[in-house]
């Protein structure tokens, strides 16, 4: 049987579990054997993106130790994946017992979507969703791990779902992390931006493959009233 | 250490007539520039953005060599090439050679360069007449305000603060129609123009093997402001310069494109020293100013160096979700936008503004049009690092750092994680299933505040996924 490791990541774990469950539902279904290391936590962006090298290299170590072994490791979130797949590099690049480990690790990260269209190279996975939706291009996902067509490609055979793309498909959510928090003002202007591109779409869903553009969305939407629903994509997928 | 102008950029996103002007300018520069990069239009821009990469990346590792070349090649066109350390050695030059030349007027052409060092207001202090020629720089200058956008000085004017301040400053009837503003401008310059003693532009390249000084603009007023006055002055940041006249194949190509959305600008002049005999226009002595201020000191970091490619497009400003939101003018200096975000901290040092490299979230939508690939996100990460270093060394955000510290302490520890979290969630208070619009005092953490002041909190659920999954797994085992 195969197998994949998840790495579910602390806003999944702790605010949003049930993305994790579908993700895994969705990998249960394709036949994989889930493996889930308990001393996982986090990847340690927040750390690294504030400027907290080493406070973010402690925590990258956790992650090489927890994560040893030789399954693809299934992440859903393209801003992590990133972190782990891309960034750890800088972290240790003096240091070359680490780099080794760091490669050895990196190699084997995938953001979710990807590896359901890269590695399973499955598109039709059997789901159901009767809505309206549009999707969210997540900026660390595009931009870093250049992911674009491949959710496009898993929505397109979900049974009852229409897309209808958004004209600021592209532009940041501006969430970022504590960006989000230190200017609070630009950030939500930036959400603002994005919402009304999303509403004149006339979709009900927002998917994105990022809970944390959504946890953004998500609190202006719950704040304004707004006639919107996010949902991750494992969570499309998952649903029959 | 200057604080994050909070206020000014409150107002700024009050502003909605401000906000409109900034969100529409830019967008019709992307959807421009969108335009003018299809493969219809243009055969492989992504290849020129490489080349033009790689090409700058060998001129500034041999800054040294070509900027020596370039001397060589002035000086034996007649040009005298004026070295200057800092702003002031360049402005003292302007100033000592206006009084030696008897200068009354000068005339300018657009150029950041010179705007970095307030080289108006020295001249104006030093009661010799200079004016702005190109048509946002001229309007800017009647408004007192420094420019906007690296490209588009005056962006966040509409036609109807432009006919503002032309009736109330020039005098004139109110127009309202751009082209008839441009008239109303075109009539004051031409005579200055024509009376100017002295002619100052900038410089969009600086070419090693032929010595040229190449200039792009629309309006034709940097190629008049080059060659009617009597001496002209090319001030330019060292870091300009290209090795050959072929590379300018790559820049030209992708330069206009970045910027506008032109294939080429209008005009492109070709500046080779003093007119010669034989030649009927051109200024009778030629100076090229080139300037430092800073510039060689990024040199010494291998990652940041890439600051020093940039050849002021624009193009990361238009498609910068932070810029369109805050404008040009909340940034501490004349260079605004992501460019800026990067260059000035490593000109001024760290720690004057430490707030502006995380004035980002990270979207790197910048780098993703940046014509010679200046990998922005990237040197706003490695800057974010120094100015933590560097204020740790100061004494100051120690309550940042002792936060991220217990972070660390914390994910290293799945076992402390877990309950830490499950602490969290137990003091939260309401409902499980309602977004959180405030929360008691005790836990609105400034962070948390800032959340607060924008959307509303998701609730932490009852169960973590690690427990939700335990439990799961259980379950199977039971079957």
């Amino acid at each position: 049987m195969l197998r994949v490791t998840l790495f579910v990541t602390c806003i999944v774990d702790q605010l949003f579990p049930k993305v994790g469950l579908a993700m895994a539902d969705v990998l249960e279904r394709l036949g994989y054997q889930i493996d889930f290391p308990e001393a996982q936590t986090c990847c340690g962006q927040p750390a690294f993106n504030s400027g907290f090298r080493d406070e973010a290299r402690g925590v990258a170590r956790h992650f090489l130790d927890t994560f040893e072994g030789d399954a693809p490791i299934v992440v859903p979130s393209g801003s992590c994946s990133a972190m782990c797949g891309h960034h750890y590099a800088e972290l240790f690049q003096d240091d070359p017992a680490q780099m080794a480990r760091v490669k050895a690790v990196s190699s084997r990260v995938y953001e979710f979507s990807r590896f359901l269209t890269d590695v399973a190279r499955v598109d039709d996975l059997g789901a159901s969703f009767p809505h309206t939706v549009t999707y969210h291009d997540s900026c660390h996902a595009l931009r870093e791990l250049k992911i674009k067509a491949g959710p496009r490609q898993l929505l397109s055979k979900v049974r009852g779902l229409t897309l209808k793309e958004m004209d600021a498909a592209e532009e940041c959510c501006g969430f970022g992390g504590t960006f989000s928090v230190k200017f609070p003002g630009v950030s939500g202007g930036m959400a603002q931006t994005k919402l009304d591109s999303i509403l004149r779409t006339g979709a009900s869903h927002i998917v994105s493959i990022d809970s944390s553009c959504l946890m953004q969305l998500q609190g202006v939407i719950s704040r304004q009233g707004l006639p919107l629903q996010t949902v991750h994509l494992a969570e499309v997928l998952a649903s029959r | 250490m200057n604080p994050i102008p909070v206020d000014a950029i409150k107002n700024t996103l009050a502003d909605a007539r401000l906000q409109n002007a900034i969100y529409s300018s830019t967008a019709r520069l992307m959807d421009k520039r969108a335009h003018a990069i299809e493969p219809g239009a243009i055969d492989d821009f992504q290849g020129l953005r490489t080349q033009a990469n790689a090409i700058k990346r060998h001129a500034i590792d041999n800054l040294d060599y070509y900027l020596e070349e370039l001397e060589r090649n002035v000086m034996a066109r007649g040009g005298k090439v004026v070295w200057c350390r800092d702003a002031g050695e360049a402005v003292q030059f302007v100033l000592q050679l206006s009084r030696e030349k008897g200068v009354k007027r000068i005339v300018k052409s657009k150029s950041m360069t010179t705007e970095e060092i307030d080289l108006n207001e020295h001249l104006e202090h030093a009661q010799i007449e200079v004016v702005e020629t190109d048509l946002g720089e001229y309007i800017l200058q009647l408004a007192h305000e420094k420019p906007y956008h690296i490209v588009a000085p005056a962006l966040h004017k509409t036609r109807y603060d432009v006919a503002d301040l032309f009736t109330e400053t020039l005098k004139v009837e109110r127009v309202e129609e751009p082209e008839q503003q441009t008239q109303v401008a075109r009539r004051v310059l031409r005579e200055k123009f024509i009376t100017a003693d002295l002619g100052i532009t900038g410089a969009n390249f600086l070419v090693a093997d032929s010595g040229a000084i190449v200039l792009v603009e629309n309006e034709g007023n940097a190629r008049l402001s080059s060659s009617a006055p009597r001496i002209q002055i090319a001030i330019a940041g060292l870091e300009k310069i290209i090795p050959r006249a072929q590379d300018l194949a790559t820049f030209l190509k992708v330069l206009g494109r970045s910027a506008t959305g032109q294939p080429l600008t209008v005009y492109t002049s070709f500046l080779s020293g003093p007119r010669r005999g034989g030649e009927i226009d051109g200024p009778e002595e030629f100076y090229l100013v080139l300037m430092d201020n800073g510039r060689t000191r990024l040199l010494a970091d291998e990652g940041k160096r890439q600051s020093l490619y940039c050849i002021r497009c624009g193009a990361c400003l238009n498609h910068c979700p932070v810029y369109r939101k805050i404008g040009g003018h909340n940034y501490p200096w004349v260079y605004s936008g992501p460019i800026g975000a990067i260059i000035s901290p490593q000109f001024h040092g760290v720690t004057q503004d430490p707030w502006l490299p995380f004035a980002s979230s990270l979207c790197g939508a910048c780098a993703e049009v940046c014509p010679v690939k200046i990998d922005i996100p990237q040197v706003l990460l490695d800057l974010r690092s120094d100015i933590t270093q560097a204020k740790r060394k100061e004494g100051a955000g120690k309550w940042e750092h002792r936060g991220f510290r217990l972070f660390s302490y914390v994910m290293r520890r799945p076992k402390l994680y877990e309950m830490a979290s499950a602490m969290a969630a137990s003091v939260f208070p309401g409902s499980r299933d309602k977004w959180l619009r405030t929360l008691p005092r005790l836990l609105r953490l400034p962070p948390i505040a800032g959340w607060l002041s924008q959307r509303d909190l998701p609730p932490p659920p009852e169960r973590s996924f690690r427990s939700l999954w335990r439990e799961r797994q259980r379950a199977k085992g039971g079957n």
